[in-house]
């Protein structure tokens, strides 16, 4: 079992409302605000990629249902912020503190934005962990979904393909295992393939015959067939 | 540990969006771990910097090269990083390409995964739950809302970007632009043409 964030195949959200293409970027200021005060944070370097998705989906199923996009942002930051020991509880209900912070020395400064943006943060890393599957090879996922190093944690198998029967597409060398590094158990990289699968091994209905649809699955996530 | 917190922090800030947003940046800036000026460089960056334009110059010299096409769809990363286009949310890039057999349509159903560097930040509609709900499902219905219908010979490949892969889609040239240059032809890419959403200006 998975979490509220993982919603692809869902009955019930009604027609995709397309904006125009020249439609502001951000439709309000704070949506603006929100994206940048969350990476400005990240920049901290106190949390990675994977921390700051599973903080997202670990707000209450409530909470993530009625939240726009940018409210998850901002109000999974102000946890893990807390979680992390960076701010408290008492700087969050506006207690004045200004004293300067332990990891002021970290923010960033307005000059290194645009190298800190244009580095990225890749990925790919050697593994020692051997590809066991070719491309062309038939896979299965497992079932169910689950994070298998953390109960409840995160993971990147959807719950819509768990169990499904797929044929590996490209295999994009060794990455990061998100279900390790999320939590800080290190980021125990390992083969990533993209695997194609008919839409009729993953849906009741399917619309044609020919459909299919791939995802990035890592080596721990398949079996052989 | 998932470190599920029933407390829940954030409910200690302002509940409205703006305010919340504002409070959180107010405290941040006071203990001096981020710079309000630092914010306003992220922003000008994704608004004004980085966007689907980039993508497009992609998408026409692809059109107009078939050498940078080849090298292209083989290993885009460092094609599109020699143009300039490399950076967060872009660090591993895969271009698929349409043809009369097989469309292709990019979602991200566990979050909002993006080609940052080709596309800018996402549209409001992509992060939305309907989308990222149904493209994977009914593709075709979901491009009927976008006003695209395919032909029934075409087959649709949906790309779920589950890991850190970020997947543009290289679009088919349209009929008759055979004595345009790259800049004419960049100005009939679409945004939504590199997300598999939509087709290029001037195609059937």
């Amino acid at each position: 079992m998975t979490r509220v964030h993982d919603m692809g195949g869902r009955f019930g959200d009604g027609p995709v409302q397309p904006g125009s293409e020249d439609a502001p970027v951000f439709a309000e200021d704070w949506q603006a605000r929100a994206l940048a005060v969350t990476l400005a944070a990240g920049f901290l370097g106190q949390w990675n990629i994977d921390t700051s998705r599973h903080a997202r989906e670990r707000l209450s199923p409530k909470d993530y249902a009625r939240f726009s996009y940018f409210e998850k942002w901002i109000s999974a930051l102000a946890d893990l912020l807390v979680e992390k020991g960076i701010l408290t509880q008492d700087d969050l209900r506006g207690v004045p503190d200004d004293q300067k912070h332990r990891l002021a020395a970290q923010a960033l400064k307005p000059e290194k934005v645009a190298a800190a943006l244009a580095k990225g943060g890749p990925a790919d890393r050697p593994s020692n962990i051997t590809a066991r599957f070719e491309v062309g090879q038939a896979v299965r996922t497992l079932r169910p979904t689950a994070n298998r190093l953390v109960v409840g944690g995160h993971t990147r198998l959807p719950d819509y393909a768990a169990g499904a029967v797929g044929r590996v597409l490209r295999l994009h060398g060794s990455h990061v295992l998100p279900d390790s590094n999320a939590h800080g158990l290190g980021e125990a990289p390992e083969p990533l393939y993209a695997v194609a699968f008919p839409s009729s091994e993953l849906w009741a209905d399917p619309e044609h015959p020919d459909d299919e649809v791939v995802l990035d699955l890592w080596q721990s996530y398949l079996e052989p067939v | 540990m998932p470190h599920d917190d029933h407390d829940h922090p954030h409910t200690l800030l302002p509940p409205e969006p703006a305010l919340r947003v504002k409070a959180l940046e107010t405290i941040l800036t006071r203990k001096g771990l981020i710079d309000p000026a630092t914010l306003d460089e992220i922003i000008d960056t994704y608004q004004n910097r980085i966007g689907p334009q980039n993508g497009a110059r992609v998408v026409a010299r692809a059109w107009s090269d078939p050498d940078f096409k080849a090298k292209l769809l083989s290993d885009a990363t460092p094609v599109v990083a020699a143009l300039g286009y490399y950076g967060r949310q872009g660090e591993h890039i895969v271009v698929v390409e349409n043809t009369p057999q097989q469309h292709n349509m990019v979602v991200c159903t566990l979050c909002s995964c993006y080609p940052w560097p080709l596309l800018g930040i996402p549209p409001g509609w992509y992060k939305s739950d309907a989308y990222r709900a149904r493209a994977v499902r009914e593709p075709r219905k979901v491009l009927a809302e976008f006003g695209v219908t395919l032909p029934r010979e075409s087959s649709v490949r949906v790309w779920d970007s589950t890991a850190e892969i970020r997947y543009l889609v290289l679009p088919m040239r349209p009929e008759g632009t055979e004595g345009l240059d790259e800049n004419a032809l960049a100005a009939l890419v679409t945004r939504d043409s590199m997300i598999g959403t939509g087709l290029p200006k001037g195609a059937a």
